[in-house]
């Protein structure tokens, strides 16, 4: 982009809520981390008075409860989110997708931004219930190789993080190599 | 002077007491006795009823057990009319949480709840505390099965088998000498009748004189409450030989028609 300025490329647009829930961010600066941090805030809060965490599910109904809160007031918060997250009582992954007008929806992939133009189509075309995170990892790969063809903006790269049975981990991702039309 | 201490709700004695709380727990002994026994595969909720008049409605006034949401009833032994407070708090507690994390509130938080607002009467005072005590009987995915009890001091507990009202104390020691742990909700109903029975001032029980519910889950594994209607309760009554005669009662011996 041309300009006097370019904008940090290695924010993480994330936030741990709980010890296998994590959510991601998009939106209105300043409204986005506000935001962030005090579902966070609540979730861990509640963690600490019932000694129980709350499972993907009941995040995603809390969050887009105070989303549709927030909608209906004064001043707005402009954030539209994923939440990923593993139920330890299911063993089962959890996708949810939110957006600002507080809609909440499970699916078995999302986007948000203007990457998602490019890349749901990708993941429309490559994605199977029950993949692994193998495969899952070589959809992101051609999720981002797209993006350095064809997104006008200088694509920066990618933060990756991976929710399971475990946790929640950063992955390294490398995403520095030039990728030819194909 | 001996009014000293417990004219206040908040005032603690010279010896560390709240009498007015003392007071409460001492009005909730002489209530109808309520017990609940906890079983492998559910939870079975029983009551005495203190009023019964031939005059009574009786399918239209429940006095003594509720439904408080989807997963989770409660047997009360005191004042009915504090109780009413209680219970539509915590039935709108259980459907706030419910909107906010769309899941059923957990057992012990509705219990939690409601023991906050009874412990708010204990400190910051003003009123009475509440005059009753609840046996909680539910169920969540978290730990299964549950039996709690609270009373007006604001404490509560998890409990196998306990009992609340009058002559607590020997159902108490009926229960702890007849429970078994691995028992089945049938087993847990036979248990049930049979302390209601000796405890009861009442030799023959009848569908009149107590109330019935349980909490368990279906073959597909749904949770249900259910409140026992009167031929429910006459029938496990009668399989245990505990009925009254139908010659005994005057309620059955009298037909329509027939003047009394």
């Amino acid at each position: 982009m041309r300009g006097a300025t370019i904008l940090k490329a290695n924010e993480d647009k994330t936030r741990q809520l709980n010890k296998h829930t994590l959510m991601a961010y998009v939106g209105e600066a300043g409204d986005t981390i506000q935001f962030a941090e005090y579902i966070q805030a609540n979730i861990q809060l509640y963690s600490m008075r019932n000694s129980t965490d709350l499972t993907p599910s009941e995040t995603s109904s809390f969050v887009r409860t105070e989303l549709a809160r927030s909608l209906r007031s004064r001043s707005p918060y402009t954030v539209n989110l994923l939440l990923g997250g593993f139920d330890p009582r299911t063993s089962k992954p959890e996708l949810y997708w939110i957006d600002y007008l507080a809609s909440c929806a499970p699916v078995p992939y999302a986007a948000h931004g203007y990457a998602q133009y490019y890349c749901l189509s990708i993941l429309d075309k490559h994605h199977h219930p029950d993949i692994s995170l193998e495969q899952g990892m070589k959809i992101l790969r051609m999720c981002t190789d797209e993006l350095k063809r064809r997104l006008p903006i200088d694509f920066k790269g990618v933060v990756v993080k991976v929710v399971d049975g475990e946790g929640i981990r950063e992955v390294e991702y490398e995403d520095g190599g030039q990728v030819l039309a194909p | 002077m001996s009014r000293r201490y417990d004219s206040r709700t908040t005032i603690f004695s010279p010896e560390g007491r709240l009498y007015q709380v003392e007071y409460a727990l001492e009005a909730i002994s002489h209530a109808g006795t309520a017990l609940g026994i906890l079983a492998t595969d559910g939870i079975v909720l029983a009551a005495e009823r203190k009023v019964t008049s031939k005059l009574l409605e009786q399918d239209t006034s429940a006095e003594k057990l509720y439904i408080l949401n989807d997963n989770m009833i409660c047997a009360v032994a005191g004042m009915t009319a504090d109780a009413n407070i209680l219970i539509n708090y915590a039935r709108t507690q259980a459907q706030r949480y419910l909107l906010t994390y769309n899941n059923d509130i957990p057992c012990e938080q509705l219990v939690r709840r409601l023991c906050d607002l009874k412990q708010g009467y204990t400190q910051h005072g003003g009123l009475r505390p509440f005059g009753v005590s609840f046996i909680y009987a539910g169920f969540d995915n978290q730990r299964q099965f549950q039996l709690y009890q609270s009373n007006p001091s604001g404490n509560y507990g998890g409990w196998k088998a306990t009992s609340v009202g009058a002559n607590n104390a020997s159902a108490q020691s009926l229960l702890k000498q007849d429970y078994n742990e691995e028992c089945s909700l049938k087993e847990a109903c036979e248990l049930a009748v049979k302390v209601l029975s000796k405890t009861m001032d009442s030799t023959k029980l009848s569908s009149e004189k107590i109330e019935f519910a349980t909490v368990g889950r279906t073959k597909s594994g749904t949770v249900y409450h259910h409140l026992w209607a009167a031929e429910e309760i006459d029938a496990l009554l009668k399989e245990h030989g505990l009925a009254k005669k139908d010659s005994e009662g005057v309620e059955e011996s009298w037909k329509p028609g027939e003047s009394v």
